[in-house]
């Protein structure tokens, strides 16, 4: 009887997934974006919680991150074809997380060229198979080493894109979010795609430096922009007002983590005590920041 | 086709249920006897106490703590504790070797952990009997990955070492000291046929700490230790000395056997006590 349920659930399951067209809103002329939803991946969601989308030039399309399941990746794709007969010459991935990459797959094709961070590749060989090996417990997917595809093109410190009529300024950053964020900036739109560099509503989650994260916000938010795009979070429009919220968590971290180690506290206490006032301001908080505090007072501690 | 994937699915789903149960197949299977054939094994946590969080809240870095419950004398102490991560790719934590002068075979420490798994604590006690206490540890999941964040960071600081002491160093009692080592401990990457990039473990394998040339602590570890491995652990200031950790690593051609390894570089790090 469990075996029933189980094939029908399943079966259920793949019926709801077949020809799905992404949802995709238009933020910028011929920017498009599916906003992922604040949550935690698992077996209903299947790891499709991040943001994701496209840019159309005259000549080709870049995809930007493919989400959190090859279906997921699948249904961008039917959304793109739907949208333009243009065909896809880029897919760009911001960084490693499986919620951004695992639909890599759906675009392997002749004539698309997969572009990341110069240390992409490296993250992915380190993380590669325990996220593949994680897939089917964590997203109820089965995965394997295809799924995880490096890039053709590696980004040093900046690459120009050209797709026809509109340039995206490719920007690898220094060590962060993670070691392999890429951002994209589109000129054309003044539109900035920020990656997981940029969180809204969702809790940032630390898998970087959180010096490094905080100095690169720091050169940021000197900058203006019509639009930036989270890498979870809706699209703004008052850069960097809407950097804010960011800015406090992960600053309170720096200067709480700092006093505790000066007062010769140990990393359980940090993880106890530090930053819970942010708890009823972000989605999240309880699964990523004890994360957060253990990686921040780990990288902290050498400071001196 | 659409059978197939049934299958799988169903195949995942039943895996799931089996990951997430506190499961014992791997020590009563094999660690038992691969680490202690035919001997008998108290648990209890009347010798040692084992404190792992219930969820590995970043799998890179899980905080563990062993309280011992009996004093370290010369006639009755404890000698060595075993630590094991059951369902790890390679489970040997590491183990560690306490004398009298320990004072208290207390040791904290931070390790990986890949998989909802029991977290174990063998001690050895001087008379040759064993006690064990256990935690079952739910891994993370999300982004996390066990592996550490800054790989180029940790690489440019290796080899550095540093200890920490309270300000407040009591002569003649045990007191507790920390010690830092700077290394990214890396476990290996398997994915080269699909990235290109091939790595082979590279970790540290063995820290003997000593005050005035008397052992504290000698362990031997591996790669489920975290990043930077770190060690809190007693000694016993009686007067004024120096406090030593040395450190080797070492680099083996796989992430889960031991069987090709190079030795690697020595380090010293030294602090002056006066209590």
């Amino acid at each position: 009887m469990r075996y029933l349920i189980i094939a029908i659930s399943s079966f259920f399951c793949i019926e709801t997934h077949a020809g799905v067209v992404l949802s995709i809103e238009q933020v910028a002329d011929g920017i498009y974006v599916h906003q992922g939803k604040h949550e935690w991946p698992d077996h209903k969601n299947h790891g499709a919680i991040a943001n994701i989308g496209f840019i159309v030039g005259e000549r080709c399309v870049a995809v930007i991150d493919t989400g959190g399941n090859p279906e997921e990746g699948k249904s961008l794709k039917r959304a793109i074809a739907k949208t333009t007969g243009k065909p896809i010459c880029y897919v760009i991935n911001t960084h490693v997380h499986p919620d951004h990459i695992f639909g890599n797959i759906a675009f392997k094709e002749p004539g698309t060229q997969f572009v990341g961070h110069h240390k992409l590749a490296r993250a992915m060989a380190a993380r590669g198979q325990f996220y593949i090996d994680k897939a089917e417990d964590q997203i109820g997917m089965a995965l394997s080493a295809e799924h995880i595809i490096p890039p053709d093109i590696e980004v040093e410190k900046t690459l120009l894109l050209d797709l026809g009529g509109r340039e995206l300024l490719l920007t690898a950053h220094p060590t962060a979010h993670t070691d392999n964020d890429l951002s994209i900036y589109d000129q054309k739109t003044d539109t900035l795609w920020l990656g997981d560099l940029f969180f809204i509503g969702h809790l940032p989650t630390l898998d970087g430096s959180l010096k490094g994260w905080l100095a690169e916000l720091m050169e940021l938010e000197r900058k203006s922009f019509k639009q930036v795009i989270p890498g979870h979070g809706p699209v703004v429009t008052d850069w960097p007002k809407s950097l804010e919220p960011q800015k406090r968590y992960l600053g309170t971290l720096l200067t709480e983590i700092r006093k505790m180690i000066r007062n010769g506290k140990f990393i359980e206490d940090a993880i106890e005590q530090v930053g819970y006032e942010f708890k009823g301001e972000w989605l999240l908080f309880d699964e990523f920041h004890k994360k957060n505090v253990t990686a921040a007072f780990a990288e902290l501690e050498w400071e001196d | 086709m659409i059978n197939k994937i049934i299958e799988a699915l169903c195949l995942a789903l039943i895996a799931n249920g089996a990951l997430a149960a506190e499961d014992e197949s791997a020590w009563t299977s094999q660690l038992k006897d691969q680490f202690f054939a035919g001997r008998t094994i108290t648990e209890s946590d009347a010798v040692i106490d084992l404190d792992a969080p219930y969820r590995a809240e970043d799998p890179a870095l899980v905080p563990l703590k062993i309280i011992s419950k009996i004093p370290q004398t010369n006639d009755k102490y404890i000698k060595k504790i075993l630590v094991l991560v059951d369902k790890n790719p390679f489970p040997y934590v590491g183990e560690f070797e306490f004398t009298p002068d320990s004072g208290k075979a207390d040791l904290a420490m931070r390790v990986r952990v890949n998989t909802y798994s029991f977290v174990r604590a063998i001690a050895e006690t001087n008379d040759g009997k064993l006690y064990m206490s256990k935690k079952f540890v739910k891994a993370s999941g999300g982004c996390s990955a066990p592996i550490g964040a800054d790989l180029d960071a940790a690489m440019k600081r290796l080899g550095k070492a540093k200890f920490r002491l309270s300000d407040n160093i009591k002569p003649g009692e045990a007191n507790e000291a920390q010690l830092f080592i700077s290394h990214p401990n890396i476990t290996g990457m398997q994915m080269d046929q699909v990235t290109r990039f091939v790595k082979k473990s590279h970790f540290v394998n063995r820290v003997n700490v000593s005050f005035n040339d008397k052992p504290i602590l000698t362990a031997k570890t591996d790669i489920a230790i975290s990043a930077d491995p770190n060690f809190r652990f007693y000694f016993i200031p009686e007067k004024n000395g120096i406090l030593k950790a040395e450190f080797t690593d070492i680099s083996c051609q796989s992430p889960t056997s031991r069987a090709n390894c190079k030795a690697g570089q020595s380090f010293t790090e030294t602090l002056a006590i006066k209590p």
